[in-house]
């Protein structure tokens, strides 16, 4: 059942304005006021999601709250609207994109602090929000692909925010590119959907109406569902477009924290959940986003083990979190994955955050072989940040242990063996380079350079790391096991949108014995960073220098971004830089302006010719005229 | 009787020769002595077809383009005047202010 709820504009309308206010009024009114309404209007679209969420709360299951805005494209049979809708999935997202982007916004107060632009930051994040609640609010396929559009152009606009570095710039575009390319195959993904449609003389975009209609997709689902995963790669850095995200990384940190690890990368495995119906029509499709996810998560694990650049570990490990994502969607666990972004937007959140705080009180520096023994002085960014740890490494207890041990589960009762055992091993992976990066941020000797005065971060930059601290430790007690007090609560409340999961029977023995092995990879993992970073500080280098070949490799991260410089970049820059700029923007588009005006002047120039300033040449003409309206006259009126 | 077509051939041939003073002529006063001749070949070929038909239209018309001509003639002088004042000269080919 479907009840309207017109407040669910407001949580479009408050980023809006707060975006038109930065933009418009931002610099006038001062920093005050930007840190007022920058954050205030995030603030305030989480508190409408949480009345939403009340009211469905309140609602029998699988109930939706609907506002449709105004309607958008009417062609023919094709009606589209500017329609949201508030079910169970998009409850969550929305929570999850509102609450922690708010947080992650006051956290940018005290972050941008110091910066000059700090309207046009908060300007940004603010459209970022309001595209990215357009994309998880969305009621049809096309109005969300408005929002994962703009949640692009906004990515690109805080990668690249200090674009006078012209590396950065280069960054933010090549993230742009990438993700177009994805973009092109969505788009591809929804024509072909339409056009099955259509078919049938069925014109619908809407979600519900698709799931509807889901028997007529069933020829098409194989090539959508692929078409779509091209997007969603694009979109959550899977492979093979995953090679814009580490290099986002120049980008303010709260960015890095909002856009590349809470909300925007989530996109992908969002769009698939909503999808569901689609990808259930086609297990072909399914298991290719399940290897890619699974592929994704280890590959990039194993790049994250060496990297020194403290953004960069967690941008690989964000990389390798989606592909867990990925893989439980893939798997038909879609609440499982879902549940894993809820927990992941909090802890690597925080994770970014953390890393923030560290960078901040480091005065910008991001090397982690430049810090260390940092515990003692910054506290609360160390207990935050170990709690984050511990959530990311699926410790028992805290929220990543549920959500990733639940997708591991299910990967495993699905069938699927071979992705299960990778992904235990990514686990291990994970708490390794976790770990290492803990321990080498916080613990051990200080390598800090001298001049550095290192200081625990102000209160507007703590309180939302001790925030989302608790709700790493807390935000995965919504889904116990099945059987512990309210056991499988999250999943119940989503299942009204995806349907059970196909194989409830993976209880009791094997259920455990499976967990066990995680825990087990975890704690080898764990004890692997200790051993090698607190106990035998040497012997990493000793290990990089004797497998050299396989660390340059893996530092190199699989000279993938080489590669594709040399395949597509090479070419499309100089295809873009002669072909286009010379040939097509100078040469076509130029020439025909250009020429436009010299042809006038020409013009000009034969006509000023007849203006001799000799009357008597004036009068010639004249005469010559005078004879010829005789002439014709007489030709006209009496020949004829 | 002399036969129509004398007078205007006659008006004829002086209209032409007024076109070519007016056309090829330097000196302004010339050509404004040409632009009279041109009139009075007009009048000319006007009561030469007056007699011919028997209307006094073509009479009437004369008197006219003598008042017409008498008027423009004095202004045109005026403003040679004016124009010699300003520029010392009478040559149609160095009054070309206009020239583009």
């Amino acid at each position: 059942m479907t009840a309207q709820f017109p407040a669910l504009a407001l949580i479009l309308l408050f980023p809006a304005l707060g975006f038109v206010f930065n933009v418009f009024f931002g610099r006038r009114a001062g920093r005050g006021a930007v840190n007022l309404a920058g954050p205030g209007v995030i603030f305030l679209a989480f508190a409408i999601a949480l009345w939403g969420f009340a009211r469905l709360l309140a609602m029998p299951p699988g109930a939706a709250l609907e506002v449709t805005l105004w309607p958008w494209i009417v062609a023919g049979q094709f009606h589209t609207a500017i329609a949201l809708r508030f079910d169970a999935l998009s409850a969550v997202m929305t929570l999850i994109v509102s609450g922690v982007g708010a947080v992650i916004h006051l956290y940018s107060v005290g972050y941008m602090a110091h910066d000059e632009d700090y309207a046009r930051y908060f300007a940004y994040m603010n459209l970022f929000a309001l595209s990215m609640l357009v994309l998880v609010l969305a009621d049809n396929l096309l109005l969300m692909f408005v929002g994962w559009e703009g949640v692009g152009l906004c990515s690109y606009l805080l990668i690249a925010f200090w674009y006078d570095n012209a590396q950065f710039a280069y960054n933010g575009r090549k993230a742009f590119v990438v993700n177009r390319v994805g973009d092109a195959g969505f788009i591809l993904g929804i024509l072909t959907i339409l056009s099955a449609l259509a078919a049938h003389g069925v014109w619908t975009l809407n979600f519900v109406g698709l799931q509807a209609h889901s028997a007529m997709l069933a020829p098409v689902a194989t090539l959508a569902g692929l078409l779509l995963l091209l997007g969603a790669t694009g979109k959550s850095a899977q492979i093979p477009l995953y090679v814009w995200l580490p290099d986002a990384m120049v980008g303010p940190t709260p960015v890095s924290a909002l856009i590349h690890a809470a909300t925007m990368v989530t996109a992908g495995v969002y769009m698939i959940a909503r999808l569901h119906f689609l990808y259930t029509l086609t297990p072909d499709a399914m298991y290719v986003v399940a290897v890619i996810g699974t592929v994704t998560a280890f590959f990039a694990a194993t790049v994250a083990v060496v990297q020194t650049d403290i953004k960069r570990v967690l941008a690989y490990s964000t990389i390798s979190q989606l592909g867990y994502m990925f893989m439980g969607v893939g798997a038909g666990a879609f609440a499982a994955g879902i549940f894993h972004v809820m927990t992941h937007a909090f802890f690597k959140g925080l994770l970014f955050l953390c890393a923030g705080s560290i960078i901040h009180a480091l005065d910008g520096e991001q090397d982690m072989t430049r810090m260390g023994a940092l515990w003692r002085r910054m506290p609360i960014t160390y207990a935050t940040m170990l709690a984050a740890t511990l959530a990311i490494s699926a410790v028992p207890g805290f929220s990543g242990y549920f959500s990733k041990d639940l997708i591991l589960e299910r990967t495993f009762a699905a069938g699927y063996g071979g992705l299960w055992l990778i992904g235990v091993v990514t686990a291990g992976l994970t708490a390794l380079y976790m770990f290492r990066l803990l321990f080498l941020t916080f613990h051990g000797s200080s390598r800090v350079a001298p001049d550095k005065h290192v200081h625990e971060s102000p209160p507007v930059m703590t309180v939302p790391l001790i925030i989302l601290g608790v709700l790493s430790v807390v935000g995965g007690w919504v889904e116990l096991p099945a059987g512990w007090l309210w056991g499988g609560a999250f999943t119940r409340f989503l299942t009204p949108v995806f349907g059970p999961f196909r194989t409830e029977a993976a209880h009791g023995a094997a259920a455990g014995a499976i967990g066990m092995v995680a825990m087990l990879a975890t704690f080898i993992g764990f004890a692997l960073a200790y051993i090698l970073y607190i106990q035998t500080p040497s012997l990493p280098g000793r290990i990089a220098t004797g497998a050299s070949a396989l660390y340059r490799l893996l530092v190199r991260k699989y000279y993938v971004d080489e590669l594709y410089n040399l395949v597509f970049a090479r070419f499309l820059f100089w295809g873009s830089e002669n072909v286009l700029n010379r040939g097509v923007d100078r040469g076509l588009i130029d020439g025909i302006v250009d020429g436009a005006g010299l042809g006038v002047e020409e013009a000009g120039e034969m006509t000023r010719r007849s203006e001799t300033g000799n009357v008597q040449v004036y009068a010639f003409v004249y005469l010559i005229g005078a004879v010829g309206i005789v002439a014709a006259y007489a030709y006209l009126v009496m020949v004829r | 009787m002399v036969p129509m077509s004398y007078f205007v051939g006659l008006s004829a041939v002086l209209f032409a020769i007024g076109v070519a003073g007016v056309l090829l002529r330097r000196d302004i006063i010339v050509i404004f002595m040409s632009i009279e001749i041109m009139l009075n070949a007009v009048n000319l070929a006007f009561v030469a077809l007056a007699r011919r038909l028997g209307s006094m239209d073509g009479q009437v018309i004369v008197f006219f383009v003598m008042t017409v001509a008498a008027a423009e003639a004095a202004v045109g002088l005026a403003i040679i005047i004016s124009v010699f004042r300003n520029r010392e000269t009478v040559n149609a080919d160095e009054i070309n202010l206009l020239r583009g």
